[in-house]
């Protein structure tokens, strides 16, 4: 697992630099389910490193551990439209229910997010962007919908990375 | 473990979450669990009972199968580990090191010394890692009366926060000595690539020795559960070593006379497709139904456990023998307390090998391989052509094995509890279900739930 946490470059000084991980969580062979990989392959052309997991809870947990700011990444499965966008902050506000679906086993990240809630275990700061997909059927295309979310959600990581770095 | 908030179960809920006794008027009952939670992969529950007496029952597996015998025919010799890894992210290793062997016998040589010990060290960390999340996380909340692991650490965070520390513990074993937690690239049939460095093995010692003593903090905790009283008489199949504590190797024995060498197995054990089940039933040419797992195990090699081990055993409740499967939970944190000794044992003995792997030359040959899943057995068996590549291939997953015993045990459990209430009586059989630990994604080459009472 690669684990680049982010200092902005425009501040020489690590002291006041605020470390971002992003953590972008996926099944590329599972259509819809890729979003939050794909995600990440426009970070990383955007210069941004980030942690690609599959979804495991525990491994999230440990993969946070640390972090000081984290994003996170995943695909929604809430009934909304396709492509749209739900991005809330996981310190004020528990994880909707119903927003992702399950993992065959262990736990998900919801359950992960609210496991690390109860066990003290959240950073201080967490955003979570999750993007609602329609088809998480085997394969490596995107719908059109989440397609078309791709640009919107890397922008707006982008600039809350940078919005940390101010 | 910490003081503080501790991992005092006495708060124990008793089994089903309650209101048990209560009178049923109606004489048709229709139980349907249609996707079971807290196991590895999808299979569901139909049970029909008629005048309080069961007409049906059906654990139903419908993971789609994976087709992965089919798939190695054409392979190199070579490929088989890694391939069968992806059969399993719980137990890879059961996979690599299986067909690993298989190929070893079939080509004719054999892994010894160092080399062995090292697959003997990673194997116990896949058995600390898989055993404690089984136990901790998917199968304690069922004693508790709670839903889910998060429901558990609200209510006792240590055992979650115990139990986490040792997975992971588990998982660093895999990646020191494999490469990676979930499917480790360091496996390869004649040993390994690379060989770990003495001192990254060195860095187990101390969270080993901890390992050692939150392991039976948790067997002690479970060992406060109360167990619904169900036993039965299971034919216990297990690997058995003359000199160890079977993990990754030795000969197919049973409770019953059976002691076979591994190659010997497919004149012993069959497979047959069962209508209802994606997964297919394992059984004894003979027809008899068998039972492979953590209990097995301890039925049958209690004797070679650790004296530690053997005192947590008896601290936490537990016999020589033990043929409730509910108390699998506490067998399981006996093995994981072993597993950690062991593990302390060899990391501490450690040099650092001259070769990392035996020198392989293919050709053609049959083997067998087999080694003790944290579920049960897990067998395979490869025949090679004179080029080293695979003609077929054939492997019985552990669940697959122990499905028609599952039956039984459901079978027997509901018809003992008919005097529970639905919900109740649903909760009794996931947990049944779960003293299996199946891993369903395994066994299709698992749960809805439903019964019909008419």
């Amino acid at each position: 697992m690669r684990r680049t946490s982010l200092t902005s470059p425009s501040t020489g000084s690590e002291a006041t630099a605020i470390r971002v991980l992003v953590i972008c969580i996926g099944n590329r062979f599972r259509r819809d389910d890729a979003v939050g990989p794909v995600v990440a392959d426009r970070l990383r052309e955007r210069g941004v490193e980030t942690v690609e997991l599959g979804g495991d809870g525990v491994e999230l947990m440990d993969a946070w551990a640390g972090g000081e700011h984290v994003i996170l990444v995943d695909a929604a499965r809430s009934g909304a439209t396709a492509g749209s966008i739900h991005h809330f902050d996981a310190i004020s506000t528990e994880v909707p229910s119903g927003l992702f679906h399950y993992s065959s086993h262990q736990f998900s990240v919801a359950e992960a997010i609210e496991m690390a809630r109860v066990l003290g275990r959240l950073p201080p700061k967490m955003g979570v962007y999750g993007i609602e997909g329609k088809d998480f059927s085997y394969g490596q295309e995107l719908s059109a919908e989440v397609e078309g979310a791709l640009e919107t959600v890397t922008q707006a990581i982008v600039d809350e990375i940078e919005n940390a770095a101010k | 473990m910490s003081k503080g908030k501790s991992m005092v179960a006495a708060k124990k809920k008793g089994n089903a979450k309650s209101k048990a006794g209560k009178k049923v008027v109606s004489s048709t009952r229709n139980i349907k669990v249609d996707a079971l939670a807290r196991v590895e992969g999808e299979g569901a529950l139909y049970v029909r009972v008629k005048d309080d007496v069961i007409e049906d029952i059906r654990f139903r597996i419908f993971e789609p199968p994976r087709f992965f015998e089919a798939f190695l025919q054409g392979r190199i010799y070579s490929e088989a580990p890694d391939i069968t890894a992806r059969i399993c992210g719980i137990c890879p290793l059961a996979y690599q090191m299986g067909s690993s062997q298989a190929m070893e016998q079939a080509l004719g040589v054999q892994v010894t010394g160092t080399l062995r010990d090292l697959r003997r060290l990673i194997y116990c960390g896949e058995w600390i890692e898989s055993h404690v999340l089984h136990a901790a996380m998917l199968h304690a909340p069922d004693f508790l009366g709670l839903q889910d692991s998060l429901q558990l650490a609200k209510d006792d965070p240590e055992i979650v926060k115990t139990a986490l520390r040792l997975k992971k513990l588990g998982n660093e074993i895999l990646e020191v000595i494999g490469g990676r937690a979930a499917h480790p690239i360091n496996m390869k049939v004649g040993g390994f690539y690379k060989a770990p460095r003495k001192e990254s093995v060195r860095t187990l010692i101390e969270p080993l020795k901890w390992g050692i003593g939150a392991a039976i903090g948790l067997a002690k905790v479970f060992g406060t559960f109360e167990f619904p009283d169900y036993e039965d008489d299971y034919q216990c199949v297990s690997l058995r070593h003359p000199d160890e504590y079977a993990i990754h190797e030795g000969r197919i024995i049973s409770n019953r006379g059976l002691d076979i060498a591994v190659a010997e197995y497919p004149e012993h054990f069959k497979e047959t497709h069962i209508a209802h089940s994606n997964a297919l039933h394992g059984m004894m040419m003979d027809g008899s139904i068998y039972y492979t797992g953590p209990n097995a195990r301890y039925n049958n090699n209690y004797a070679q456990l650790s004296k530690l081990a053997k005192s947590v055993a008896k601290d936490c409740g537990l016999g020589k023998k033990c043929n409730n499967l509910y108390q699998s939970i506490l067998v399981r944190m006996v093995e994981t307390v072993f597993a950690c000794e062991e593990a302390l044992r060899i990391v501490e003995a450690y040099e650092e090998p001259d070769a990392s792997c035996v020198t392989i030359k293919p050709g053609p040959g049959i083997g067998a391989g087999c080694t003790e899943a944290p579920r049960g057995i897990c067998l395979h068996r490869y025949e090679l052509d004179k080029e080293g590549r695979i003609v077929s291939a054939r492997i019985q997953a552990p669940t697959s094995q122990n499905q028609p015993q599952i039956e039984r045990d459901l079978r027997g459990v509901v018809q003992g509890n008919l005097h529970l209430s639905d919900e109740d009586l649903k909760w009794r059989c996931e947990q049944t279900i779960r003293n299996y630990d199946p891993c369903i994604s395994c066994a299709t080459h698992f749960l809805d739930f439903s019964i019909d009472r008419e």
